[in-house]
């Protein structure tokens, strides 16, 4: 039963995010473009497809991952966990290397299992028709996430403000663009917006809202935010730099073909 | 039916591969670092296998419903040749996607909260509802705006970068002048804003677009309208931080 009450909350909620988007689509369709939508019946059921599985998935999310990761998040950011033995007043940066170390993990296993960065490997791998493989694609976003928020934890735990790792970041972007290949840019480009949704957004939130209120000398509403930031950037670096590296390599062993 | 199932059980194993390594994860740190127990062990199995058998639904959902109908919607309206129908979709699709968002609610609130301890806004339930309810409406149109603009840059082929640089210089400037306390915030509301069904749509759309557009390439031209609409919400919010 209390199954059941918990379905029905989340296909509810899971409908409400999800209607405005039907009501647009299908508003187009039938006074705009004024034609039958091909196959009707087969996206009727992949909608239905989606919101189902939507709904299932968050609220497993919410019972099985939510609750531990979170409670995980504020033990590993909390002092006396970090201390052990030490005194309190006496810990320097090197000491939340837990912490370090946990960010990137879950930055890494979170990101591979999010849905929407899930849709947009599918369609690169298709687009590209196989050149950019689905699974190689959100590896290296993953890759890069995990460094985005180990490095966004160390901020925190250092002081230095935001801005100065997202500008740095935003330089490196723009230099990686210019010599990076052109058809790699805009899907890099919107692999940094799509690693951060359904799975990642709560458990990096808690650890970043938990790890600030902690940090003697951090304040909750400066430093807490900003996690998310740093894992929208880092993946960008992530994708171009991963082609940039292949392409090397490809040359290289050209090279050494020839001679 | 045979091969549908063969397809099913694929997917299956696929999202059960996905979800590995936050299990590992989760179970290495509770197990070997904060050495505690994991009570309730069983709920946390079913969990488990609602985010799997979720996980398949949504893939299967997305193949079959949300590219099908993106793609589609780009067609129909480049065929129709109408550009403000176009432009109008764009705009809509962005914007009501993003105002029923609920990592926004969220987000807006906290900053609704924030402002008022700040004293920027006065203390009230009735102030700090407004200021996340506008907050909010602005993210949504900075959003719309976003796909809207990326819209045309695919429809005249311009090069991403540009939109990019310009909306980076956006940002920089944007963080020169904004007050200190939404700065964290600005930044992380451009994460937040792209929802697991709006991603898919829109990746559809654009991809659509561009393969139908003569002279477009889907890989070069379709991506990256998440990008900036992930980048405009950051300027906008930091401007709304130093109006009010």
């Amino acid at each position: 039963m209390n199954f059941l009450t918990e379905f029905y909350q989340s296909l509810i909620s899971t409908a409400g995010d999800m209607a405005p988007i039907v009501v647009i689509i299908f508003g187009f369709q039938f006074f705009v473009i004024r034609r039958r939508m091909p196959n009707l019946h087969h996206v009727l059921i992949g909608f239905f497809y989606v919101l189902l599985g939507l709904s299932l998935f968050l609220m497993g999310l919410e019972q099985a991952i939510f609750p531990l990761g979170e409670q995980m998040a504020t033990q590993l950011s909390d002092p006396e966990f970090i201390a052990g033995d030490k005194d309190i007043s006496q810990l320097v940066w090197q000491d939340y290397y837990w912490v370090y170390l946990f960010a990137a993990l879950i930055g890494f296993s979170t990101t591979i299992a999010e849905p929407s960065l899930l849709a947009v490997a599918l369609k690169a791998e298709d687009v590209s028709g196989g050149t950019v493989s689905a699974n190689g694609l959100r590896v290296a976003v993953a890759l890069g996430v995990a460094v985005g928020i180990a490095l966004g934890t160390l901020r925190i735990v250092i002081g230095t403000p935001l801005y100065y790792f997202i500008i740095s970041g935003y330089v490196v972007v723009m230099i990686q663009t210019y010599f990076a290949p052109k058809f790699i840019t805009a899907l890099a480009y919107d692999s940094g917006g799509v690693t951060t949704s359904t799975v990642t957004v709560p458990l990096v939130a808690a650890l970043g809202l938990g790890l600030a209120s902690s940090v003697p000398g951090r304040s909750v509403l400066l430093d807490g935010f900003g996690l998310i930031a740093f894992a929208s950037l880092f993946p960008i670096i992530a994708v171009m730099g991963y082609v940039q590296l292949s392409e090397f390599l490809a040359k290289r062993d050209e090279k050494g073909m020839e001679n | 039916m045979n091969e549908s199932l063969q397809g099913f059980i694929k997917t299956l194993l696929g999202s059960l591969r996905d979800l590995t390594p936050i299990v590992l994860v989760i179970g290495f740190f509770q197990l070997a670092v904060i050495q505690q127990p994991i009570d309730n062990i069983a709920e946390i199995g079913a969990g488990l296998f609602l985010v799997v058998l979720g996980l398949t639904f949504f893939i299967y959902g997305l193949e079959m419903g949300l590219f099908p109908v993106g793609e589609g919607m780009a067609d129909a309206l480049a065929k129709k040749g109408s550009l403000p129908w176009l432009t109008i979709f764009a705009f809509l699709l962005g914007f009501g996607t993003t105002v029923a968002e609920p990592a926004l609610i969220l987000v807006a609130s906290k900053a609704a909260e924030i402002a008022a301890a700040g004293g920027v806004i006065e203390n009230s339930a009735e102030a700090i509802s407004s200021y996340a309810d506008n907050l909010r409406y602005t993210v949504a149109f900075s959003v719309g705006f976003a796909i809207m603009v990326g819209v045309f840059r695919i429809l005249k082929g311009w090069p991403i970068q540009y939109l990019m640089i310009g909306g980076y210089l956006g940002v920089v400037v944007m963080t020169i002048f904004a007050p200190k306390e939404i700065i964290g915030l600005a930044y992380d509301a451009g994460g937040v804003t792209t929802s697991t069904v709006t991603v898919p749509l829109v990746t559809a759309l654009g991809v659509g677009l561009a393969s139908t557009i003569r002279g477009r390439n889907p890989m070069t031209d379709g991506f990256g309208l998440i990008a900036f609409a992930s980048l405009t919400p950051m300027i906008f919010v930091m401007g709304y931080g130093m109006l009010i």
